[in-house]
């Protein structure tokens, strides 16, 4: 079997959404968020009101997935940082590690390269974190303590969510 | 590959729709869309050429409700059947949880049913998943029209493990809720059985 999903703990989850917050701070970004590969949002930051963040999760997993099958054919490795320039926004997305990706939309505010240095920093401290859970994962699966929450599920539980 | 995040207390599982080009897999997302209540979904996202056919995928996000205290979403894909879209197609397949093959009906679209389910398994075995160990659906679409061959038939060519089959006409919404449920609910207990 290939890796298992992804799984996000309280704790990690307070790291991820404080370092964003510092993030989306020191790079004047508008909106900061992480993407699993997968194109599903892991946490986001700043001014998402109005903004789908469902949708643009798996469009950044699309733009990173069709890019890396570039990559590919042309004998890269994979393009690990992609930017979008617009008229007003402008898009700074990166790889973390090999399964997690990091968006920072922002304006004339700031700076390509103001973004790109807090990138930089950031993502270390995001392998950490990620490094962390999957350790966690690792060791949940051993002891088989699985609090899963679908360890209980009944039949009867799944007919209902389609009422 | 499903997303338990504990600390949301969400759970999130990735569908892919798959089969031959026009088969009904976006007039399948189109469906699910329309019937589905508001608060329960999020936006429809195609990226599609200018005759409407699939370039990269559609994708639509569904929030079913809650199990054990935990919201379960469901994203659902469709791929590109055109067939020389492979690469997107592989693309799309990453991560994926459960697989809906929707078949062409029609007699003329034999040869592209089975093409697309050989490169279907293939493109999960590029990525380390059987085709005959994973939560899968297969649908029988466009049953409305004259042409079509017969459901045993279509089973014996293209369902040799005899997974649930569904007959649907997409267009009109038929078999559509049918073909999902039963998907989603094989998911969930594969996810069971992995915890
Ligand atoms: N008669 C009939 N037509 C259908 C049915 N389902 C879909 N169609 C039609 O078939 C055509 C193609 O449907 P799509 O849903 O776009 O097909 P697709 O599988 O997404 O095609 P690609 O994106 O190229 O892979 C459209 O004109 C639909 O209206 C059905 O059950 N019966
Ligand atoms: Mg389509």
């Amino acid at each position: 079997m290939p890796d298992s999903g992804l799984v996000m703990y309280e704790e990690e989850f307070k790291q991820i959404d404080a370092e964003l917050s510092k993030l989306h701070q020191l790079a004047n970004a508008k909106v900061t968020f992480l993407v699993d590969k997968n194109g599903q949002l892991i946490a986001s930051v700043g001014e998402t009101q109005n903004l789908d963040t469902t949708s643009l999760a798996s469009l950044t997993a699309g733009n990173i997935a069709a890019t890396g099958g570039m990559a590919k054919l042309l004998g890269e490795k994979e393009f690990s940082i992609l930017f979008h320039e617009g008229e007003k926004d402008n898009v700074h997305i990166s790889l973390i590690g090999d399964r997690v990706i990091l968006v920072v939309v922002f304006d004339q505010r700031s700076s390509l390269g103001l973004v790109r240095l807090r990138v930089k920093k950031s993502s270390e401290v995001f392998v950490q974190i990620f490094s962390k859970i999957m350790d966690k994962v690792d060791k949940e699966k051993e002891n088989k303590s699985s609090r899963s929450p679908f360890a209980e599920i009944t039949e009867d539980d799944i007919d209902r969510l389609f009422g | 590959m499903s997303f338990i995040n504990y600390s949301a207390r969400e759970i999130n599982c990735k569908i892919v729709y798959y089969g031959p080009g026009l088969c009904g897999k976006t007039t399948n997302l189109i469906y699910i869309y329309k019937k589905t209540n508001p608060d329960s979904k999020g936006k429809m996202i195609s990226l599609a050429t200018e005759t409407e056919r699939t370039l990269f995928f559609d994708f639509l996000p569904l929030a079913l409700g809650n199990i054990k205290g935990f919201k379960v979403r469901f994203h659902l894909y469709t791929v590109p059947g055109q067939v020389f879209y492979d690469a997107s197609r592989k693309l799309i397949l990453r991560g994926v949880d459960g697989v809906i093959f929707v078949a062409d009906s029609q007699v003329e679209r034999m040869e592209a049913n089975i093409e697309s389910m050989e490169n279907l398994r293939k493109n999960l075995k590029d990525q380390g998943l059987n085709l005959d160990a994973m939560p899968f659906v297969i649908q029988y679409n466009k049953r409305d029209l004259p042409n079509v061959v017969p459901v045993e038939e279509l089973n014996r060519v293209l369902n040799p493990r005899n997974v649930p089959n569904f007959e649907a006409v997409a267009a009109t919404g038929k078999g559509v809720f049918d073909t999902l449920k039963e998907l989603a609910k094989t998911v969930i207990m594969e996810l069971k059985k992995k915890s």
